[in-house]
């Protein structure tokens, strides 16, 4: 068994409540950073951990934090990015709904080491009921003393508000979040300034996502050396997955990083191969805005050596031939699947949650739905592959946030990979057209 | 601005709950309370009408246009009425993977009405919705606050003859 840091207790009754989280070691990190560290020394442990942000991006927390600015007199932030919406991830959900103490110990924690005296919690509003978790789980923190003014006799004050998003996978995107937590439209802001400099309400802010703060707390009790003696290289520490598709046991993991993508896979620990009869045709490893490779290249590195559930090993020859490990979302599909069908799906995704700001993406992402919808139902013709790389490429990068590229690399990589499926559909329009119809011929493993 | 009149009005108990939310936010900074106040007006309403608009931009005292093109962004709103029960469908890659399109034609055909459209009896809505963050345990679809996972035609058969009830 792998080393768990976040879901070590999650099977114990009871761990939702405060009491129960609190008997199985439960803000021992707060007391422990509250009371014998400064905020500066927290931050500290963070960076020697080498923790990388869970979201999707993995940019060095520690780094990340220490980029926030501290003018005199101005109120500083941190936001908690609960928005999880990319298709095939749910781990944040998960966390939040069994364990939401964790999150609010790591609030606590963080908001210390930044000087924050109110933070907020941005949770996707489908999440209602965990919405009410978290509520909940405050309640009883406040009434322990370990939020409100005073925490701990310490002369800390804090205060955590949970705000309900309205249904916008943009709103994920830490400054379209801002902007929807500021009630406006969820609409990305221009970088620079970044947010660690004028973020909530102009203020320094720093936005960290469910997983990273929550693993906060345990980075504070056993050290950040510790934390980065797990994992492999600067993929420090243990990160949680979630599997789903044509997997026997789909569901979320705890790993820790460095494990192979096989062994993953196919381990009796995690999800145990493919469901029966049936062999691996492609997944997607981060999320559904990564590239998506084949069975064959997710196994392996290019030298042939394993592939590893890493930041590095995943993205191995760059995002065209290699993947990213993003958020986690691990998608995994067998022989019956539809790869130009999976690839409109997730085109159609992106049209829809385009916030339409920027051209690129506005029409961009609407042009490879109708392109994808056409050669799903036998009507595309072989330009129109071309066409779709061509788009893809034009939106890539050329927009103010990172939605363009989300939209993009899923259709590019999916060209690149199974560009015959893609063929056999122009080719054999009445039979791709038919419900369930999947290509089937050998696939390309560049 | 459509003018409208003034019709709509909290609960107590949901008035007292909004100026609690108001209250949360930094002095000058109350617009922030604009989605939990769209969402604690459809709560009460069943759904998100310019009359309710109206009276959240007066409560937040800003323009009614700003709680228009927050309220039209977002898709947790429903700006028409809908039936008692709000099917959300998730629609999303993963749980097509799991036999999702087939479970959601089933439920179509079963309650006979279209994406976006409600029962004649006004017990049902079924809307479309992006990933419902459960890719794990699909096909799946959320009512109210409830998430209803691993669908199959039978199962949906069961959910709807118990809310038909």
């Amino acid at each position: 068994m792998g080393k768990k840091i976040l879901l070590e207790h999650i099977d114990v009754p009871g761990i939702e409540t405060f009491d129960v989280y609190r008997k199985m070691g439960g803000y021992t990190a707060v007391e422990k950073a509250i009371k014998t560290m400064t905020p500066e020394a927290v931050v500290e442990e963070v960076k020697k951990s080498g923790v990388r942000g869970r979201g999707g991006a993995g940019f060095p927390m520690g780094m990340k934090w220490s980029f926030l600015a501290k003018p005199e007199g101005v109120p500083r932030y941190l936001v908690c990015n609960a928005d999880e919406s990319e298709p095939g991830t749910f781990k944040d959900h998960y966390l939040m709904k069994h364990i939401p103490h964790l999150l609010i110990e790591g609030m606590i924690v963080s908001s210390f080491a930044l000087g924050a005296n109110k933070s907020f919690i941005y949770v996707r509003g489908e999440l209602m009921y965990v919405i009410r978790i978290l509520e909940k789980a405050i309640e009883e923190a406040k009434a322990k003393g370990f939020l409100g003014k005073n925490i701990l006799g310490s002369g800390y004050d804090l205060e955590l508000v949970v705000q309900p998003g309205g249904g916008a996978y943009i709103c994920g995107e830490e400054t379209a979040l801002l902007e929807s937590l500021e009630g406006k439209r969820g609409n990305p802001r221009n970088k620079p300034p970044f947010p660690a400099v004028k973020g909530l309400y102009q203020s320094p802010t720093v936005v960290n996502n469910v997983e990273s703060i929550a693993t906060t707390a345990w980075i504070i009790n056993n050290g950040g050396e510790a934390y980065a003696a797990i994992g492999v290289g600067r993929s420090t520490g243990t990160k949680l997955i979630s599997a789903s598709g044509h997997l026997n046991r789909p569901g979320v993991y705890e790993i820790e990083l460095g494990v192979p993508v096989e062994d993953f896979i196919y381990a009796d620990e995690w999800c145990r191969g493919i469901r029966p009869g049936h062999k691996l045709k492609a997944v997607v490893a981060g999320g559904s805005s990564v590239p998506i490779l084949p069975a064959d290249l997710i196994l392996k590195l290019a030298n042939g050596e394993k592939r590893l559930m890493s930041y590095e090993s995943l993205s191995d020859g760059g995002f065209a031939t290699g993947t990213m490990l993003g958020s986690g979302g691990f998608i995994a599909m067998d022989e019956t699947s539809c790869i130009v069908r999976n690839t409109w799906n997730f085109a159609r995704f992106y049209h829809h949650e385009s916030c339409g700001q920027c051209s690129p993406c506005r029409e961009g992402t609407g042009w490879m739905e109708k392109v994808l919808h056409r050669l799903e139902y036998g009507h595309g013709n072989m330009h129109d592959i071309d066409l779709l790389v061509d788009v893809a490429k034009k939106i890539e990068g050329n927009t103010i946030c990172p939605l363009g590229d989300a939209a993009a690399w899923p259709v590019a990589s999916a060209i690149r990979h199974f560009r015959e499926e893609f063929e056999w559909h122009v080719t054999n329009p009445h039979e791709a057209s038919q419900p369930g119809a999947v290509y089937r011929g050998e696939m390309a493993l560049v | 601005m459509i003018e409208t009149q003034n019709t709509i009005q909290f609960t107590p108990d949901r008035l007292a709950k909004a100026q609690e939310i108001i209250a949360r936010y930094p002095e000058g900074k109350q617009k922030s309370a604009l989605l939990p106040l769209l969402h604690l007006l459809q709560e009460q309403e069943g759904w998100t009408s310019a009359e309710g608009m109206d009276y959240v931009a007066r409560m937040l005292d800003i323009q009614a246009i700003e709680v228009y093109e927050v309220a039209t962004f977002y898709t947790m709103f429903h700006l028409e009425p809908v039936g008692k029960h709000v099917i959300e469908y998730c629609r999303t890659g993963p749980c097509c993977l799991m036999g999702g399109e087939e479970v959601y034609d089933y439920l179509k055909k079963r309650l006979g009405i279209q994406a976006g459209q409600t029962t004649p009896d006004g017990k049902f809505t079924i809307k479309e919705v992006e990933c419902l963050a459960a890719c794990g345990m699909g096909p799946v679809f959320q009512i109210r606050e409830q998430y209803y996972m691993h669908l199959t035609n039978e199962r949906v058969d069961e959910i709807i003859n118990e809310l038909s009830k």
